[in-house]
C-alpha cells in the first residue's frame, strides 16, 4: 500500500516536468529561457555535487593514507627494529623512532614543507610557506587538485618522518640520543627535503611532470629508500662496529616484536604507495595491488634464497624479504602491471638476501639491522626496474605538447628511461653520502655521536633514558 | 642430612618432579640455569655468520634430604632423567650442616 502511493508521487513528480516542457513554447520567449537557465543550473549543481563527491573520496583516501604512513613509523618501524636488538636497547630503539615523529613534525610545519614543495629552483624550493603561510584548505593545482592541500602536507610529512627513522637501524645500540636528534633533524632538512623537491616538487629537476631530467619516482623509492639507506651506510661505517662485532652473538631480544612490525609496516604500505595516487580512483587500486603482489613475491623470493643457502627458512628472513618488496615497488607502484610487481618483488627478494647475507659478510660493515641491504639495496634495485617494467598502459605519466600519452618505460619500448632512472639513483647517493658525511661530521665535533664502551655495554635504554623496557618482576 | 643438586634437561623436568613425588619426598626448589658440560654446546647461524652456543638451557632441582632418603631420590632422578645420550645431567651431593623451619624454629631431619 505505502509502495503504491510512493509509486504514484514518484511517476508525478517525474511526469510534471516532461508535462510542461511538452507544451508549445514559442508564444512566450521568456518562459524557454527561463526553463533553459534552470537546466544549466541544476547541471553545474550536478557537477559539482560529483566533483564535490570525488572531492569527498579523494580527500577521505588521503587522510586514512597519512595515518597508514604514520602507523608505519610508530608503531611498524618501532616494533621492528626494536625487536631486532638485544633488550637493553630495546627502549633507546623505539625512542629513536619516536622522537622522529615528535621532532619532524615540527621542522615540516615551521619550514620542511616549503623547502621541499614550495616554489624555490630545480634543486629545493624556497620559504613562501614558511610557518605552512598559503597552506589551508583549498587544493594546490600544483600537486593535488581534489584535496585540500593541508591534506596533502600532512601526507607528505609522514614521508619525511620515516625516512630519518629508517637510518636509525644501521647506527643501532651505539649513537647517543642527544646526537641522533640533532644529527637526524639536520639530514631531514638538508638531505631529504632537497631530494623531496627534486623529484616531486614544482620545478624540481627530477620531476616526471616538467623537470629537466624527467625521473619515475611514484612513492619515494630515491627520495626515501635510497637516500635512507645509503645514508645508512655512511653512518655505520663512520661509526664504526659494534663492541664484540662480529664475534659476539647479537641476537634479536624479540623476534615476535619485528614480527608485528613488519606486518604493520606491510598494511600501513597500502597508504605509502596507494596513497601516492594522491587520490581514490583507479590509480590508487593499481599501486595497492602492485604493493601487496610486490611484498608476497618478494617473501617467498627471500625465503627460497634462505632455505637453499642456509638449510631453513627463517622468520627473520621472511619478515626482511616482505620489506625489501614493498621498497623495491615503492617507486614502481603506480607505473607497472600487477605481474610486473610479483617480478619487482621476488627479484628484489633474492637481490636483497644477497645484499645482506655475501656482500655484507664479504665487507664486514656493521649495518646492525640491514638498513642499507634492505632499502638502500632494495630502493636503487626498484628505481632501476621502475624503468624497465613502467607503463604508460597504468600511468600515462609522459604527454607530448600536444597531449598526447608517450611511452614510459622500456616495456614500452622507452629504454633511454634507463638512463633518466639512473641519474635519479646517482643523484640521490650522491646527495645522501656527501650530505651525511657533512652532517656526522659536525655534530661529532660539537656533541659526540657514539656512547662509550661503558654506555654500550650498560645499553641504551639505562645510558641514554634511564629505563628498562621490561621489568617483568616488578 | 645431604643436598642433592641434579641438572637436567628441561623436558625432564616433570618425570623427576612425579618420580620424587612417588618416592614420598616432597620439598624441592627448581631454578632455570644455563651452560653446558664437556661437549660446549653447538653452532648457529645469524645472517650469514657462524656463532657458537654455549649457554644451553636447563633446569636445577636442588633437594635436601636425610641420609636413609638419599638413595631413594638418587634412584627417582636418575631413573626418570637418563635417555642415555649426551646432556642427560650431572648430580652434586654435598653435606648439609643445618635446616630450620621458618614458621616454628624446628632445627635437624625434623626440618626437612
Amino acid at each position: 500500500m505505502c509502495r503504491g502511493i510512493k509509486l504514484l508521487i514518484l511517476s508525478a513528480v517525474l511526469a510534471f516536468p516532461a508535462l510542461t516542457l511538452a507544451q508549445p513554447a514559442a508564444p512566450d520567449a521568456p518562459a524557454t529561457q527561463a526553463q533553459i537557465t534552470a537546466l544549466q543550473q541544476s547541471v553545474q549543481a550536478a557537477q559539482a555535487a560529483s566533483a564535490s563527491a570525488q572531492s569527498a573520496g579523494d580527500n577521505a583516501w588521503m587522510l586514512v593514507s597519512a595515518a597508514l604512513v604514520l602507523l608505519m613509523t610508530g608503531p611498524g618501524l618501532a616494533l621492528f627494529y626494536g625487536g631486532l636488538v638485544r633488550k637493553k636497547n630495546v627502549l633507546g630503539t623505539l625512542m629513536q623512532s619516536f622522537s622522529m615523529i615528535g621532532i619532524v613534525t615540527i621542522l615540516w610545519a615551521v619550514v620542511g614543507y616549503s623547502l621541499a614543495f614550495g616554489h624555490g629552483n630545480s634543486f629545493i624550493g624556497g620559504f613562501e610557506h614558511l610557518f605552512l603561510r598559503g597552506v589551508g584548505l583549498a587544493p594546490n593545482p600544483d600537486y593535488a587538485p581534489t584535496i585540500p592541500e593541508q591534506t596533502y602536507m600532512i601526507y607528505q610529512m609522514m614521508f619525511a618522518i620515516i625516512t630519518p627513522a629508517l637510518i636509525t637501524g644501521a647506527f643501532a645500540e651505539r649513537m647517543k640520543f642527544s646526537a641522533m636528534a640533532i644529527f637526524l633533524s639536520l639530514w631531514s632538512l638538508f638531505v631529504y627535503c632537497p631530494m623531496a623537491h627534486m623529484v616531486w616538487g614544482i620545478g624540481g629537476l627530477l620531476n616526471a611532470a616538467g623537470g629537466r631530467i624527467p625521473s619515475l619516482d611514484f612513492a619515494g623509492g630515491t627520495v626515501v629508500h635510497i637516500t635512507s639507506g645509503v645514508s645508512a651506510l655512511v653512518t655505520c661505517i663512520y661509526l664504526g662496529k659494534r663492541v664484540g662485532y662480529p664475534y659476539t652473538k647479537m641476537q634479536p631480544h624479540s623476534m615476535v616484536i619485528s614480527f608485528i612490525g613488519a606486518c604493520l609496516l606491510w598494511v600501513g604500505w597500502f597508504g605509502f604507495n596507494a596513497g601516492s595516487a594522491l587520490g581514490a580512483g583507479s590509480l590508487a587500486t593499481s599501486a595497492f595491488v602492485n604493493t601487496h603482489f610486490a611484498a608476497a613475491a618478494a617473501a617467498v623470493g627471500w625465503s627460497i634464497a634462505e632455505w637453499i643457502h642456509n638449510g631453513k627458512p627463517t622468520a627473520l628472513g621472511a619478515i626482511s624479504g616482505a620489506v625489501a618488496g614493498l621498497v623495491a615497488i615503492t617507486p614502481a607502484s603506480g607505473f607497472v602491471q600487477p605481474m610486473s610487481a610479483l617480478a619487482i618483488g621476488f627479484i628484489a627478494g633474492v637481490f636483497c638476501f644477497f645484499m645482506v647475507f655475501i656482500v655484507k659478510s664479504f665487507f664486514g660493515y656493521d649495518d646492525s639491522l640491514d638498513a642499507f641491504g634492505v632499502h638502500g639495496a632494495g630502493g636503487t634495485m626498484g628505481a632501476l626496474l621502475t624503468g624497465i617494467f613502467a607503463t604508460s598502459v597504468i600511468n600515462p605519466i609522459f604527454k607530448n605538447a600536444a597531449g598526447k600519452t608517450l611511452a614510459s618505460g622500456a616495456v614500452d619500448g622507452h629504454w633511454s628511461q634507463m638512463l633518466n632512472q639512473s641519474a635519479g639513483v646517482a643523484i640521490s647517493w650522491s646527495i645522501s653520502i656527501v650530505g651525511t658525511l657533512v652532517l656526522l661530521f659536525v655534530v661529532d665535533k660539537v656533541v659526540g655521536l657514539r656512547l662509550t664502551p661503558e654506555q654500550e655495554a650498560e645499553g641504551l635504554d639505562l645510558s641514554q633514558h634511564n629505563e628498562e623496557g621490561y621489568d617483568l618482576n616488578s | 642430612m645431604l643436598k642433592i643438586e641434579a641438572i637436567l634437561q628441561p623436558s625432564k623436568l616433570d618425570a623427576v618432579k612425579d618420580a620424587l613425588l612417588e618416592a614420598s619426598i616432597e620439598g624441592m626448589t627448581i631454578l632455570e640455569a644455563r651452560g653446558h658440560g664437556r661437549q660446549k654446546g653447538h653452532t648457529e647461524f645469524y645472517r650469514g655468520r657462524e656463532y657458537s652456543v654455549d649457554l644451553l638451557p636447563k633446569i636445577k632441582i636442588e633437594l635436601v634430604v636425610t641420609d636413609d632418603q638419599k638413595d631413594k631420590a638418587l634412584q627417582a632422578i636418575i631413573g626418570a632423567a637418563r635417555t642415555g645420550r649426551i646432556g642427560d645431567g650431572k648430580i652434586f651431593i654435598s653435606h648439609i650442616d643445618e635446616a630450620i623451619r621458618i614458621r616454628n624454629d624446628e632445627r635437624g631431619e625434623t626440618a626437612i
